[in-house]
């Protein structure tokens, strides 16, 4: 059977994985126009393009996946007509083939209002990769913004204003309230505070009469008369399905729009199917992804089905239909295309997002009213926090609701409503929780009946979840998402996921704890002690006395932590190095491309000029692109493996030594000039800064660790963002611990004032032994105490006042690791052994990568991009 | 290069079995294709795959650390931590496409690399 499927969207997409992992091989020729210039890309999460993610990384499937599996894929190549008389279609590019069924999955495009002014430049939609290019060009030269349209679209586009910097935007709505086929007026009104303390300017009630400006957009004019200024506009008003080629087809197509469709999404031409958001159901276009995704799941099981019945099989069928039965040999008489007995039925439009960093969710009726219907509301201004359920007469059905602010329960609610699940006694528990009762609210993901729908993009059940866990032995995430594929769509469910595998995992009688992986049964914290009783000095051994298989990817650079932790040994001696993680190996970060950094240490920050001149040469002489990072030194990009043994020896005959950029190990003690050259400074921070760094250089810790001395209060070294941070004070230092930049930025707390030199690095000893010993890996000091049962106080009394009676023994396993440090390095390039192992090639040590290219930048190179 | 032809395989020496770290991998050259060997020591195996992830085209696959995936040898890419099959190519973690392996075979302490005549 051959069929063609008219754009390549996410649910064009979606129909070709389902139809391939139904279809017996080879019994379907797929061939896929598309429109847009890239195979179908995940437009749900299209605004991460902002926050950094590649076109690439927003495909769904990259376009050899299409070829792997046997389908035609034509990019950047719309269909123009199709003959249903003759039963082809006509491509833009000329390319005229036949089918026996046709998909239509052409989706929508931008609703744009007739105002007057809309050409003008500085005018978007949002709704493709190359409306956001457009737009992040533009955004360089505007000031302010607006969006027209405060609904779920309109709110997104907001914060795409804010990503580009745009950070005085407002939003133009027109009915009274913000996302109005959502939430109610008070929720609206709650959601529109929130959004205002972020800076946005809401306007409701508002009707755009003009839009102003003298070729690009200077200004909007509204129907009250009054006038803003702005510089760019996205106009998010709502959807248009793309209907124009079906209509041009005499296919029937509804008045507002969207092709017609009956329950198994056949427009009014039988061989023609229409799925996703260009389809219309009983009135309906569903501008959502995850019923696109269970239309395109209708159709691929009654296509299959059909294919069953088709002429080309028939012979073999009928063969062995004759000595089977009859109703299988009835089935052949007539067979229609669409086979199958699947059909759609109208689908749950409960959303839940999160909008610039507020929650918002709608679920089952968030709006039904009447006699029957009781509605319980919470809400708390000043947090802003709104929550409506609606409930039956009887106190017994939830019908429906509206959660903002907070949408924990939404995954519980939603699927209690589905399920009808019967509610507790006192139904606003499901919203507050339990206040002092026994039970859990009696919503527990337990009291799910095991058809619920859990994941609504892959349609997976509660039981299938179940069955994963007992017999799949599925027991993490990853694995359920491989098994069978929930959340992996919008992934808004992934935490129900987590905790059904978790209450599954602990019915059958598992313990469920932080165990590095399949290989280890421990925790690093339990690891760490079993290594130093046994006294265990190479990977191989702790796994054998401890662990269990191979080892993994997971269990190895904790394993090599905790050894380098305990015995300051060299990181890549006794077979240890293949245990390493990958920078470790080498001891330099890889970097995209397959070339590696080299980050030579400089303590404090501070570098004689003869220093800076070799940095200088030897970057000149292997072609190194060089920067200044944040932390105060410089960093070499750019180096081939080969290069690195040679790059080094030439530094470490400067005087340089091994940064420990690549290791989780310290990185930099940050300091400002302090009081050797600055007015205000109150102590030399930088001789501080230099005698830290030094001591506690090439330890290695459960994640990386930094530090700042500041020479007085105004904080020059930021020190307070580090994890241990000095401040200097009239009579010493201020010492503060836990901080943490990066994604949470979290600042210092302070653990102990006013001490002098050797109580403040006793004090740092020993907080940093505390933490070696105890935290989870890839665990930041700050997320650390986070998670310490009595917070700052319970830390303060271990490392201040002792309460643990460990000082003395820690402050002396300090001084142990300390007396050891010997750069890696350099012990690197002086073993030929190790040394070898810099060379890409085995079997041709004198060949660097030749994959690798580089271009040309600003008077450097930078790598090529990814592909 | 030492080459020897079998049922349309053609075996070529890639290096001495010292040369490889012990559960580890390191980049052989053949012509101009990069293949990753890897020394399966714990159990006594070995494996060769294309050197290339097909994740994001990085040739790195050799620098990976490898282990098992219950009883599955594997190999994770440095750079996303994608991980492969060094039986099958199959990719474990994800949809990534899969990895082309190679057969190996040691004589004495030469390391052979089997490719398919093609
Ligand atoms: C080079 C540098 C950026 C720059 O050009 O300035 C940098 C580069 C990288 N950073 Fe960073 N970070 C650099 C300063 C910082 C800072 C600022 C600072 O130290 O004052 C921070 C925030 C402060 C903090 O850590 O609390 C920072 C927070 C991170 C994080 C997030 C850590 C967290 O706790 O959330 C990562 C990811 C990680 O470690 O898992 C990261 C990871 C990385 C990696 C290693 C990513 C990787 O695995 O490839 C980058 C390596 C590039 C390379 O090839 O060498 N980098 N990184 C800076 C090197 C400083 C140095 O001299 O060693
Ligand atoms: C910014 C944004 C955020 C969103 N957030 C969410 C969300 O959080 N949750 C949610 O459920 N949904 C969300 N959506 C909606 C979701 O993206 C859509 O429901 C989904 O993409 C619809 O898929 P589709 O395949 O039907 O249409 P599309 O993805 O639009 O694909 C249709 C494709 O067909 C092409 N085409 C049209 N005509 C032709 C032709 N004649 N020939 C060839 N090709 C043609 C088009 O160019 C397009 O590439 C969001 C949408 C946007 C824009
Ligand atoms: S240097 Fe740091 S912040 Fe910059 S891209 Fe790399 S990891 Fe991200
Ligand atoms: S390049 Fe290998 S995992 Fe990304």
């Amino acid at each position: 059977m051959k069929i063609i499927v008219v754009g390549n969207g996410m649910v064009s997409y979606k129909f070709c994985e389902k139809l391939i992992a139904k279809a017996a091989t080879n019994s379907f020729e797929i061939i896929v126009f598309g429109e847009e210039i890239r195979p179908a890309y995940d437009r749900v999460h299209l605004s991460e393009f902002f926050s950094g993610k590649s076109a690439d990384d927003l495909l769904m499937a990259p376009a050899t996946w299409y070829a792997d599996n046997n389908i035609v894929l034509h990019t950047g190549d719309p269909i123009q007509q199709i003959d249903r008389s003759n039963k082809t279609v006509h491509s833009f590019k000329g390319i005229t083939t036949s089918y026996d069924v046709l998909i239509l999955a052409t989706g929508s495009s931008a609703f744009v209002p007739p105002i007057p002014g809309v050409e003008k430049d500085g005018v978007f939609i949002y709704r493709t990769i190359e409306d956001l290019e457009m737009m992040t060009a533009y955004a360089k030269k505007a000031k302010t913004g607006a969006v027209i349209g405060g609904g779920l679209l309109g709110l997104e586009a907001a914060k795409a204003m804010i990503d580009l910097g745009i950070t005085d935007t407002h939003v133009i709505e027109f009915a009274p309230r913000l996302m109005p086929r959502q939430i109610d007026e008070a929720g609206s009104n709650i959601l529109k505070a929130k959004l205002q303390t972020l800076g946005l300017k809401i306007h409701t009630s508002k009707n755009t009469a003009e839009i102003l400006g003298n070729g690009c957009i200077s200004g909007m004019l509204f129907s009250d008369d009054t006038k803003i200024e702005v510089d760019m506009l996205v106009i998010s008003a709502g959807i248009k399905p793309r209907d124009e080629l079906a209509k041009l087809s005499g296919l029937e197509v509804g008045t507002r729009g969207g092709i017609v469709v009956n329950n198994k999404l056949q427009t009014t031409d039988p061989d023609i199917y229409a799925i996703g958001e260009c389809a219309l159901f009983e009135g309906m276009v569903y501008g959502l992804v995850a019923p696109g995704y269970e239309m395109a799941n209708v159709v691929a099981s009654n296509l299959v089905e059909a294919s069953l019945n088709l002429p080309i099989h028939r012979e073999t069928l009928e063969e062995s239909a004759s000595s089977i039965n009859l109703s299988e040999k009835e089935a052949l008489q007539d067979p229609p295309l669409g086979g199958g007995g699947a059909c759609f039925s109208p689908y749950d439009m409960s959303t839940k997002l999160k909008l610039i960093g507020v929650d918002v969710a709608s679920f089952g009726d968030p709006f039904v009213a009447g006699d029957n219907v009781r509605s319980v509301v919470f809400e708390d201004t000043m947090k802003g926090i709104y929550k409506r359920i609606n409930i039956s007469g009887d106190g017994k059905q939830l019908l429906g609701g509206i959660l903002i602010g907070d949408a924990e329960q939404y995954n519980m609610l939603l699927q209690t409503v589905k399920n009808k699940v019967v509610l507790p006694p006192n139904p606003e528990d499901v919203i507050l929780g339990s206040r002092g009762g026994e039970s859990d609210g009696g919503a527990g993901v337990l009291s799910l009946p095991d058809e619920a729908i859990v994941c609504s993009c892959e349609s997976v059940t509660k039981g299938m979840i179940c069955g994963a866990v007992t017999e799949g032995g599925c027991e993490t995430i990853d694995a359920i998402k491989k098994c069978n594929k929930a959340g992996t769509g919008c992934g808004g469910c992934v935490p129900m996921v987590k905790d059904i595998m978790l209450h599954t995992m602990k019915a059958q009688g598992k313990y469920v704890r932080n165990v590095l992986c399949e290989h280890f049964n421990y925790s690093r914290q339990e690891l760490f002690d079993l290594v130093k009783i046994h006294e265990l000095k190479t990977y191989d051994e702790v796994l054998d006395k401890l662990g269990s298989g191979d080892g993994c990817e997971l269990c190895k650079p904790p394993v090599s932590s905790i050894l380098a932790s305990l015995w300051g040994e060299m990181i890549l001696k006794k077979g240890n190095d293949t245990a390493q993680d990958s920078n470790d190996r080498f001891l330099a970060n890889i970097q995209k491309g397959g070339t590696y950094s080299v980050v030579p240490r400089i303590p404090g920050g501070e570098i004689t000029p003869d220093k800076l001149i070799v940095i200088g040469q030897v970057a000149k002489q292997y072609n190194l692109y060089t920067k200044i990072t944040g932390g105060q030194r410089i960093d070499m990009f750019g180096a081939h493996l080969n290069d690195l043994p040679a790059i080094w020896e030439q530094l470490i005959n400067a005087g340089f030594e091994s940064g420990h950029a690549y290791g989780k190990s310290l990185r930099t003690v940050k300091s400002c000039v302090g009081s050797t050259w600055c007015r205000f400074g109150l102590h030399d921070s930088v001789s501080y800064a230099i005698r830290i760094e030094e001591r506690y250089r090439g330890l290695r810790s459960p994640h990386k660790l930094k530090g700042g001395v500041s020479g007085c209060i105004r904080e020059c070294a930021e020190a307070k963002s580090k994890d241990f941070g000095i401040i200097a004070t009239e009579k010493g230092w201020n010492l503060y611990v836990c901080g943490n930049g990066g994604s949470k930025p979290q600042h210092a707390l302070l653990l102990a004032t006013d001490l002098d030199d050797e109580t403040c690095i006793q004090y740092i000893d020993r907080f940093l032994m505390f933490y070696i010993k105890t935290a989870d890996t890839l665990t930041r000091t700050a997320t650390w105490l986070n998670k310490m049962e009595g917070g700052m106080d319970y830390l303060r009394n271990v490392v201040v006042n002792d309460s643990l009676g460990m000082s003395q023994q820690w402050e002396a396993e300090m001084q142990v690791l300390v007396d050891c440090y010997k750069c890696e390095w350099k012990e690197a390039i002086e073993n030929p052994e190790i040394r070898k192992r810099f060379n890409h090639f085995v079997n041709a040590p004198e060949v660097k990568d030749p994959t690798v290219v580089f271009e040309d930048m600003r008077e450097q190179k930078k790598v090529k991009d990814w592909k | 290069m030492l080459a020897t032809i079998e049922k349309n395989i053609t075996w070529f020496l890639a290096c001495k079995t010292h040369d490889v770290p012990t559960n580890g991998g390191v980049c052989v050259k053949y012509n101009d294709d990069q293949i990753a060997l890897f020394h399966f020591a714990r159990r006594g195996e070995w494996y060769a795959t294309q050197n290339e992830c097909p994740h994001r085209q990085q040739m790195a696959l050799s620098r990976g650390m490898i282990g098992s995936q219950s009883e599955e040898p594997k190999v994770a890419c440095p750079f996303h931590k994608k991980t492969f099959s060094l039986k099958t190519g199959e990719c474990l973690t994800g949809d990534e496409c899969s990895i082309k392996t190679y057969e190996v075979k040691v004589e004495g302490n030469n390391v052979f690399i089997g490719v398919a005549q093609s």
